[in-house]
């Protein structure tokens, strides 16, 4: 059981760049080309999966001591589906207009491999605080990386930016579809890669 | 004496020994030089715009291999006219009346996306010029569907818009097709000669024929791959595409028609993109084929030459490991 050294600073630096979700660790690839068509829907869910990543681990991290190793999976399973509840009824309850678009990936974060994976990894060995610190850091990279995607893929296929009309004349039609999705995670991941290897002395995404 | 002298000589180096003439460059420049008759022709029908479109094409296509392998302080390539090709095939799949930033999106997707992010000619999985056009396709649709009317003697300037053959076939079926061109060889003689709707450098047949001619000549592609493509497109226009009943299809309005010449003998053939295995190729070919009409027939596109040529891009790695002739005394591996 290693204990973090980290400073909670670099704990959320860690989340938000060195162990990007998308772009870095390149897990829960799924929600980042759906619902990443506007700004809107991709800001809801980023909000809704940080919240779900740092509640969950500071309850683990809370609940690590009893939670018997061999049924420790079961035990994240329900705690993340908990909270995965709590958010879609909220959402359903307040934010109708965007539920109505985005709920099947409100209810799917339970099968998240970010928030899964920070419980196992993080969570269930560190102290509470610096989990939910890990927790934000993680989830604010996340919201961070649904941003950066869904601010290209509705300025070039819409020409507009939360809903308001900025470009006229004819948009990429396909940065809106599912094939735009792919091309602009596929086109942001290489970038920041490249950032990470020029400006870093880092090795990519695939860390060979 | 004289014998240790020569012993002297001999060079002692690994193989390639004997090198051929042929070189990449002259591969690619004699691949351009074959499309030049379906150029012409492009512009005798579709007037000076024609040459304005793939012009822009050929010279976006080029600058951006350029730029980006300068910037990036790597060997520039366009001297290999593989960018220059691949401009000209993505000018020659447009229809004649685009707007300018048309050819110049398609052309950076074809060269950066497809090609160069991939690792340079002879790493890209897929045909540059068509993702730039399928890109184009799905991004502009109703720009990418405007199609004029040729008008011969090098001079439309504004010409009316119509819809392609495969579109009236698709639309209004086999009599409206008729009402357009008249009877039968009327309809088979302005397929075979270019004039009709359509992309530009896809119409006319018989300058495309000229020019995979001197392909064949030179010994640069060989009949596989277009021979198998044209040959399950014939048949399974002939079996399936009758309007009443099996077996009573026209083959040569879907041979003639749509880019299917084009994608052929100048796009299916590609040796960076298609199995390099004869047996592989002809499966490559009838899998071509098959999608063509697929699409054609019961899909919602009334052409579908460039969908069927990627799709089986995909597949010719594979086809290419599933058709390797087995090694001599090579004994099965055991399952454990």
């Amino acid at each position: 059981m290693s204990i973090q050294k980290k400073s909670n600073w670099e704990l959320l630096k860690n989340g938000m760049f060195g162990e990007n979700t998308i772009f870095r660790m390149a897990i829960s690839l799924c929600p980042s080309i759906a619902v990443t068509n506007g700004m809107k829907n991709g800001m809801a869910l980023g909000i809704a999966v940080m919240f779900v990543q740092t509640m969950v681990n500071g309850t683990v991290s809370l609940m690590r001591n009893f939670i018997h190793p061999k049924i420790r999976i079961p035990i994240f399973m329900l705690i993340i589906a908990g909270y995965v509840t709590i958010i879609d009824l909220l959402m359903a309850t307040y934010a109708r207009p965007i539920y109505k678009e985005i709920g099947l990936y409100i209810q799917i974060i339970v099968a998240f491999a970010s928030i899964f994976a920070r419980a196992e990894v993080f969570a269930n060995k560190n102290k509470v605080f610096p989990s939910l610190v890990d927790g934000f850091g993680m989830g604010l990279g996340f919201l961070l990386a649904m941003l950066v995607i869904s601010f290209f893929r509705e300025l070039l296929g819409k020409g507009e930016l939360f809903g308001y009309s900025l470009i006229s004349g004819n948009p990429l039609l396909i940065m809106i579809l599912p094939t735009g999705g792919f091309l602009a995670v596929g086109l942001l991941m290489g970038f920041f890669n490249w950032i990470d290897m020029r400006f870093y002395g880092g090795k990519g995404a695939s860390g060979v | 004496m004289a014998t240790e002298a020569k012993a002297h000589e001999l060079i002692v180096s690994v193989s390639p020994h004997v090198r051929g003439k042929e070189t990449v460059e002259r591969i690619m420049w004699t691949v351009n030089l074959s499309l030049l008759p379906a150029f012409i022709m492009s512009v005798y029908y579709f007037g000076p715009l024609a040459a304005y479109v793939t012009g822009l094409c050929i010279l976006s296509a080029v600058l951006s291999e350029h730029i980006y392998q300068v910037s990036l302080k790597k060997k520039t390539t366009i001297g290999d006219g593989s960018a220059f090709l691949t401009g000209l095939l993505l000018g020659l799949n447009l229809p004649p009346s685009v707007p300018f930033y048309i050819p110049v999106v398609g052309s950076i997707v074809a060269i950066i996306i497809t090609k160069l992010l991939f690792g340079g000619l002879g790493y890209n999985v897929f045909n540059p010029a068509l993702i730039g056009r399928a890109f184009l396709l799905i991004s502009f649709p109703k720009l990418m569907t405007i199609w004029s009317e040729p008008t011969a003697q090098f001079v439309a300037l504004d010409a009316k818009t119509t819809a392609t053959p495969l579109g009236i076939l698709k639309e209004g079926g086999l009599d409206q097709l008729m009402q357009v061109f008249g009877d039968k060889g009327d309809l088979y003689m302005s397929l075979l000669m270019g004039s009709r709707a359509g992309s530009l450098g896809e119409t006319s047949v018989i300058a495309l024929l000229i020019g995979a001619a001197l392909l064949f000549y030179r010994g640069y592609i060989t009949w596989h791959v277009p021979f198998s493509f044209l040959a399950t497109v014939g048949v399974m226009a002939w079996a399936l595409g009758g309007e009443s009943g099996f077996f009573t299809g026209d083959p040569i309005i879907h041979l003639l028609s749509g880019g299917l010449i084009l994608g052929a003998f100048f796009m299916a053939t590609d040796y960076v993109t298609c199995p390099s295995i004869r047996k592989g190729q002809i499966i490559f070919g009838i899998g071509c084929g098959a999608i063509t009409m697929l699409i054609r027939l019961k899909g919602g596109f009334p052409e579908g030459v460039m969908f069927a040529i990627l799709l089986m891009n995909c597949f010719a790695p594979l086809i290419d490991r599933s058709v390797k002739s087995k090694m001599f005394g090579a004994i099965k591996e055991q399952k454990k």
